[in-house]
């Protein structure tokens, strides 16, 4: 896939006036958050990274950013959405009973543990989870439909639009403490922001 | 670097964080827990912010107890989307219903300051109608203020809020021009309003509190996009640097990282003071007077967790109204793909706004909206294309590639008050061992015909600009009302209008609780003048001896 915005690099404005000293220190412990699990069991592991790998697929030319460390590190520190549908179980209980019940899915219909299908197969089984055709006893009444709208999705999701690589892709400025913007209307970019490829503006 | 604000209060030793200045102090008058002071206030946001600051320069001796850390923006402050999320309340609530609440960023803040610290910024006062909406306009239920009073109420917010905005606004009765001049428009802006005139409706800058002038200690606002997750450069007028500022000079005690947990009452059916959590451990403090200001489901929640022998359903609920009556904003939003760069990311997020339908009677369902420009930054973008349209893979990916080219629209919408969604206790406990919130919500018939209108004008006014692609967010909401609303009538209201509860002559609450209607806008500019007024109210009625 070609770059929309070539040679853009947010982090190459880190020592900048758009970055202060609190949002150089976010950003430089995201980037080294470590890679091995403290919340999700070996089992758990494997399939949380299959399920990342298909809800987020990744370019191979580069390192990916590594999604199911974030929802570790999500889950391991407590860090609380605000709210929690009453169908579902605190957000720990959720992944962990989610993703068991998801490889019991893949044995069932495949006879291997999730992380071993093929991506279609992957994917038609998250499908079937976000239109909730899931159902058993290994989902302790939890709704797989609500499970993957409110769990899978914005955990790995988030996680990775919170990313520097992320917002190279799409062209977002990125931190602006304590220069923001100056030249603010349609088509008009301040000298600090991404050059997109192929646009006249 | 400072210390973890998290870690340990900050408001302690006789000082408070001076916000303007790293590193800094300032004074901070500090009272023992047996000192039986004039006023306990319970939360530092929209409605407890100026409340405190008004009651301390009339003489009272207060404190202001906020469950939240007090932070200093030039030193705690990222420019990051996820970090801030520290600004919100993120402990457990339980949502249910036909259309489950989305708590957290959009209507709750934990920190001194409350949601304003995160808020838009959005400063508009309500329709003059809408506080005899039941008896003008047909639904809801009146308020027990005029108009004429709030205008002059609202105009000392602006003032008081160093509000930026136009010399005229198109809507509603005369007002003075804004304190500062209206911000320049991003593109997200423009088109907006290109939009409205293609559609023959007035626009306007939309009055922000934000300063485009250098005010006090506050820097003209740099245009960095990341209000919603806190300023770190207090161009913002949140109450952090404004009213909270002014309540420490004039010798109010701020407790930061105070968790309210219990108000007791006594026997003689009187409030005597607050059981608060702070530094580990349960603590009393006396007080003469009770202010609840903790927002529409903190507020509910405490008057509920106290209840007692004397008051088993709970403090100031003889009407059973407590926590019932909840109204959260219609929020949805229509968004396309333009040709031309938008890059919203820059500047407030809503520079323009057109309340066009709120001041236009001709439709065929109750309450009014509005609509503004609009700015997600990237998570916040992903969430709306994976609810939105279901995205999820590679077809995530091509349509998040297009973020510099998104426009959008996003409503504030009015929905009417039902007893049915309401506040209430759950069995689960919280990290203080206090029972959580509950929180239970439909939309009703009528909340569905006014979005489903919105949706249309608003996709009228996208089209009207040139963006394809355009597609809606049906699910969103955001601010939130009702739950302790005020009256005349003790037996359909809990408070009076001066936000004094029926029940208990010293207890009150003074936040968006007391809301009887929640109108089509931002509600904190509406707070705020409420608080003010409510200061003012106090202070006569202590000359009379009615206090």
């Amino acid at each position: 896939m070609a770059d929309r915005y070539p040679g853009y690099d947010v982090q190459s404005k880190r020592w900048s006036q758009s970055w202060n000293e609190p949002t150089r220190q976010v950003i430089d412990r995201r980037l080294a958050i470590p890679r091995e699990p403290r919340f999700f069991s070996p089992d758990e592991w494997r399939t949380l990274q299959a399920v990342c790998d298909r809800i987020m697929p990744q370019p191979t030319d580069r390192p990916p950013v590594p999604l199911p460390a974030f929802v570790d590190q999500k889950m391991a520190d407590g860090l609380l959405d605000g709210y929690r549908y009453a169908a579902l179980p605190p957000q720990g209980d959720a992944w962990r009973r989610g993703l068991a019940a998801l490889d019991v899915a893949a044995r069932q219909a495949h006879c291997d543990p999730f992380h071993d299908l093929t991506p279609d197969r992957q994917d038609d089984l998250l499908r079937q989870m976000q239109t909730g055709e899931l159902a058993g006893p290994e989902w302790g009444g939890m709704p797989c439909k609500l499970f993957f709208e409110h769990r899978v999705i914005p955990d790995i999701t988030h996680a990775y639009y919170a990313h520097p690589v992320a917002w190279n892709e799409i062209g977002f400025g990125g931190p602006a403490s304590p220069r923001g913007y100056v030249r603010m209307g349609l088509d008009r970019r301040d000298p600090w922001e991404a050059v997109e490829a192929n646009h006249a503006g | 670097m400072p210390a973890d604000p998290f870690a340990a209060p900050r408001a302690t030793g006789g000082r408070a964080p001076d916000v303007f200045r790293r590193g800094g102090w300032v004074p901070m008058r500090q009272y023992r827990d047996d000192d039986t002071v004039d006023f306990a206030v319970v939360g530092t946001g929209a409605g407890g912010g100026p409340l405190i600051a008004g009651l301390a320069e009339a003489g009272f001796s207060v404190i202001g107890f906020d469950a939240g850390p007090y932070f200093r923006p030039l030193e705690d402050f990222a420019s990051d989307e996820r970090e801030q999320e520290k600004l919100y309340w993120n402990d457990e609530r339980v949502v249910d219903g036909a259309n489950p609440l989305t708590m957290g960023g959009k209507n709750s803040g934990k920190a001194v300051g409350g949601s304003t610290v995160h808020f838009a910024m959005v400063s508009l006062r309500f329709r003059p109608e809408w506080f005899r909406s039941r008896t003008i306009l047909g639904y809801g239920a009146d308020w027990p203020l005029d108009w004429r009073e709030m205008w002059h109420y609202y105009g000392r917010a602006e003032k008081a809020l160093s509000i930026a905005g136009p010399v005229t606004y198109p809507w509603g009765p005369k007002r003075p021009r804004y304190p500062y001049r209206a911000h320049e428009l991003n593109g997200a802006a423009q088109l907006l309003a290109r939009g409205a005139e293609a559609m023959g409706m007035k626009w306007t800058a939309t009055p922000l509190a934000t300063v485009s002038a250098p005010h006090g200690q506050s820097p003209p606002c740099v245009y960095r996009g990341f209000c919603r997750f806190g300023c770190s450069t207090n161009a913002k007028q949140s109450q952090l640097v404004t009213f909270i500022p002014r309540a420490l000079r004039a010798g109010a005690e701020i407790r930061d990282l105070a968790m309210v947990g219990r108000i007791e009452v006594g026997p003689t059916g009187l409030a005597t003071g607050v059981h608060f959590h702070r530094e580990g451990r349960w603590r009393f403090q006396r007080a003469r007077h009770v202010v609840v200001a903790g927002y529409a489901v903190e507020t509910p929640r405490l008057l509920l967790a106290s209840a007692n022998g004397q008051f088993p359903d709970g403090l100031a609920n003889s009407s059973g109204l407590v926590g019932k009556n909840l109204m959260t904003q219609s929020n949805q939003a229509v968004f396309g793909t333009m040709e031309q760069e938008v890059r919203w990311y820059k500047g407030p997020p809503s520079l323009s706004i057109t309340e066009h339908w709120n001041y236009e009677d001709r439709k065929d369902f109750a309450g009014g909206y509005c609509w503004m420009a609009q700015g997600p930054l990237p998570v916040e973008w992903a969430t709306i294309q994976t609810t939105s349209r279901g995205l999820r893979g590679q077809a995530l990916r091509d349509e998040m590639e297009k973020y510099n080219h998104q426009v959008g629209l996003k409503m504030v919408g009015e929905m009417l008050p039902d007893e049915r969604n309401r506040v209430t206790l759950a069995d689960d406990k919280d990290q203080y061992g206090l029972r959580v919130a509950r929180v239970t919500y439909s939309w009703g018939d009528n909340d569905k015909a006014l979005i489903n209108h919105a949706l249309d004008q608003m996709q009228t006014s996208l089209e009207a600009v040139g963006a394809k692609e355009i597609f809606r967010q049906e699910n969103d909401t955001n601010h939130l009302a009702g739950t302790a609303r005020m009256g005349d009538d003790p037996r359909t209201s809990v408070v009076n209008a001066d936000c004094r509860s029926w029940d208990i002559p010293n207890l009150w609450v003074c936040d968006g609780s007391i809301f009887p209607t929640t109108g089509g806008v931002n509600p904190s500019l509406t707070i705020t003048s409420i608080a003010m007024r409510t200061a003012d109210r106090i202070r006569m009625l202590a000359k009379r001896g009615e206090l």
